[in-house]
């Protein structure tokens, strides 16, 4: 029989004021084997914790219950308080009285009644405990970082330079992201290439760092530490060691359709291209949809061209299997699809654009080399209309219900470097709220108004309305006038919500990390663990986890590469040991654990088993320890329940069970 | 039941949603026509001021066009809100506007029959 000790906290009144700590003491008395219960204020205190540890050696305890909070919290706190006093840290159980029971409920009777339960059903199972060590792993020290944009490029950066090596997988020809399509950044209004391409640089030279471009992460396997991922490179079609980047291939071929995507299809580029001039590598990729020699076997224009034989029209995919200890996931974002938006004539008019679209107009190497005209007609536009919040703070089923957080800022960067480019040029913003916190912001969107003369009117617009002269009509409304507005304008700047990379779900899946209803990546913890996702060894950098601007993406990314710099600094990890085994004489050999398994741990052997006096060789499986991540999914699928969890055995499940039914 | 209660559930909408944004305002053809302005019905609602708005001139400007309900970006409707007013309105005065059986011969596959609805509430007092 084990000798229990329960100790119930009080956590201030967070537990007290809605549960009766003192009678859950009571009765924990009653139950069998509880030789000891006490209360206290704060149990993780070290004052709380030096009272369980003079109860173990006092009352020569062999299992204890703690009534607290959530085991994601203190769990780890009190198992290490055991095992300084020579108990073994899976004979600690923790009954969450708190997340579980007094945060959710009011009434203290109830509230009461259920800790008594919750704190049976743990009596119950540390009945059965049996202790468990703790097993070791090795780790890899090499971390891959999913996405090239500003998020990736500073995480690989920053753990590369602490010593360990680091791959990025881009999807497309080059790095750079997302960033590398805006002309200027905010609050300063710096050029986003002239501080984007050094760190581009950085990373491509740094001798720590490997960069897979044009390539996607096909596979994930492994666990924290230990992870193995195949990448597809895709075809380039291209010698990466023989090119030089010179350029010719691009100017000479003549298939000239494609729609360039770096422009955000606002005009077209060839078949073989380079996304843009600092593109890294500066190696172009031929496009298999558009090439003529690859659809009809005619033309090969480029390999004539090619003064080093660098076009290879027979690269196929190529698939790399790699091993890592930790993954980054930087996927970064896109703006929403407005198809849904019919009222702001998206669709219609080619006048009305998205912000990420006037950013390349804007730039000196965007479609219109950086001057400022009408897509649809090549004049200057004389009024520009900006509508904030096109999509965001929307609980309708159209858009997103959170707000982007960057539109505010970029719309005054916007209307600022329009009023300063084109003084003639009137700048009207349509906004619900302008939100500006951030070191010197709020003093940038002042200045748009103050300085520039930029026309702030708060209310949404209704409606932009092509005319057959090709001006806009946009229905808005002045709140604060409380009257209704019709602007004619020949421009429309749509702040459009953004949404994280389409591609994040896939990923997500591969590596088992979770997402929420936005496809926004979820942390461990939102405050204390913001760059950790839920999964061990996979962390966040970047929007990929929430909007953010270039500033706090990069101390995102600096967080992350911190964190994991503090795995590949360990050599080995300790493993959970609460993982499955089987139990020979019930396993009938089916495989339906080995389907179910997601970390490829159970494997079958034959084995010679003596089943009540009969000998026979049977198919037994066998798991892996230090594979199982003890998720369980293999004894909940076991036909036969010979698979069982260690620390959390079908025969201490049905204990807790059966003692809340009691 | 209260008259705020009651424009709840004859509406459907809570009002608390509302960001004040003026959408509904700026969609609103009858806008100049309005006393009380779309984006404003809300705020009656939630200050407990149904009868001011039952009152009001918009109460019977609003064509029933759904332009503000179709582009509300926080579904809260506010073209819902004044038909939820005005039809508390008409049963007060019980001058509930159609009978069962009048209602077939006037279906018309081509007319949405919320539009009918609203029409005759308005109409018919």
């Amino acid at each position: 029989m084990r000798r229990i000790g329960v100790f119930v906290c009080h956590c201030g009144s967070n537990i007290a004021a809605t549960v009766d700590v003192k009678k859950v003491v009571e009765m924990a008395l009653n139950e069998q084997g509880v030789v000891h219960a006490e209360d206290y204020p704060y149990m993780c205190s070290e004052a709380g914790q030096s009272r369980i540890a003079e109860a173990i050696k006092e009352k020569q305890l062999s299992g204890i219950v703690v009534c607290s909070c959530s085991p994601r919290m203190h769990e780890a706190t009190f198992r290490k308080c055991a095992e300084t006093c020579g108990l073994n840290p899976y004979l600690v159980e923790i009954a969450n009285i708190r997340e579980h029971c007094s945060w959710i409920h009011k009434d203290v009777e109830e509230a009461t009644e259920k800790a008594v339960i919750l704190m049976r059903a743990a009596v119950a199972k540390v009945h059965l405990n049996a202790p468990l060590q703790a097993g070791e792993s090795a780790v890899t020290k090499r971390a891959l970082v999913i996405g090239g944009g500003i998020a990736g490029i500073q995480t690989a950066i920053d753990i590369a330079d602490a010593g360990y090596k680091v791959d990025i997988v881009e999807k497309t020809p080059s790095i750079g992201g997302r960033m590398s399509q805006l002309d200027k950044t905010f609050p300063t209004l710096d050029c986003s290439a002239c501080i984007l391409t050094p760190k581009m640089v950085e990373a491509a030279s740094h001798e720590n760092i490997t960069i897979h471009t044009y390539s996607e992460v096909e596979k994930v396997s492994g666990f924290v530490g230990n992870f193995t991922v195949d990448i597809r490179k895709k075809a380039r079609f291209v010698n990466m060691d023989k090119c030089t980047g010179c350029g010719v291939c691009q100017e000479k071929c003549p298939s000239k359709k494609p729609l360039n995507e770096f422009n955000r299809g606002l005009n077209t580029r060839t078949a073989i291209y380079t996304p843009f001039a600092q593109a890294i590598p500066n190696v172009p990729v031929i496009d298999p949809q558009s090439c003529i020699k690859l659809n009809t076997g005619k033309c090969g224009v480029c390999e004539k061209f090619c003064q080093v034989g660098a076009i290879d029209y027979t690269q196929k995919d190529e698939i790399i299997t790699e091993s890592y200890g930790a993954i980054v996931v930087a996927t970064g974002f896109d703006t929403i699809n407005l198809d849904k938006y019919g009222e702001y004539a998206y669709n219609e008019s080619k006048d009305v654009i998205t912000s990420l679209e006037l950013e390349r107009i804007m730039n000196a190497a965007g479609p219109t080399k950086g001057h400022l005209e009408r897509l649809s007609d090549g004049k200057a536009p004389k009024e520009i209309v900006f509508i904030q919040c096109v999509g965001s703070r929307c609980s309708d089923q159209r858009g997103k219900p959170y707000c982007s957080k960057i539109c505010c800022m970029y719309t005054a960067k916007h209307a600022m470097l329009i009023r300063d480019k084109y003084p003639d040029t009137n700048v009207t913003v349509f906004y619900i709220d302008v939100r500006t916190p951030g070191k010197n912001f709020d003093e940038f969107y002042r200045r748009a108004v103050e300085d520039y003369g930029v026309n702030y009117v708060k209310g949404q617009v209704g409606k932009v309305a092509p005319q057959p002269d090709g001006s806009l009509l946009v229905h808005g409304v002045d709140l604060l006038e409380n009257k209704q507005i019709l602007k004619k304008a020949d421009m429309v700047v749509l702040a459009t919500a953004i949404e994280p990379n389409p591609d994040v779900r896939k990923i997500a899946t591969m590596l088992t990390a979770s997402i929420d209803t936005n496809n926004f990546l979820t942390e461990a913890h939102p405050k204390l663990r913001p760059v950790e996702s839920p999964t061990a060894g996979v962390f966040l950098s970047g929007v990929c986890q929430g909007p953010k601007d270039i500033p706090e993406t990069v101390a995102q990314a600096g967080a992350a590469a911190v964190k994991v710099i503090g795995l590949l600094a360990k050599d080995k990890l300790k493993t959970n040991p609460c993982t499955a085994k089987a139990d020979e004489l019930r396993c009938n050999g089916c495989s339906q654990c080995a389907n179910v398994c997601p970390y490829g741990a159970i494997s079958y052997e034959v084995r010679q088993v003596n089943d009540h006096g009969i000998r026979e060789d049977r198919r037994i499986a066998v798991v892996n320890s230090a594979l199982c991540q003890g998720c369980g999914a293999c004894t909940v699928t076991c036909p036969s329940g010979a698979m069982d969890l260690q620390g959390f055995s079908n025969r201490q499940i049905i204990a807790e069970v059966d003692a809340i039914c009691r | 039941m209260s008259a705020v209660e009651r424009i709840k559930e004859i509406s459907g909408v809570n009002p608390l949603k509302c960001m004040k944004c003026g959408k509904c305002s700026a969609s609103c053809p009858s806008f100049d026509a309005m006393d009380i302005k779309p984006h404003q019905f809300v705020s009656y609602v939630i200050n407990d001021d149904v009868e001011a708005l039952a009152n009001s001139k918009s109460a019977w400007k609003c064509l029933s066009c759904f332009a503000c309900i179709e582009r509300c970006p926080r579904d809260v409707q506010p073209g819902k809100l004044i038909d939820a007013a005005r039809q508390m309105l008409i049963r007060q005065r019980g001058q509930e506007g159609l009978s069962p059986d009048e209602i077939p011969a006037l279906l018309d596959d081509e007319t949405p029959q919320q539009l009918l609805m609203s029409a005759f509430r308005k109409y018919r007092r």
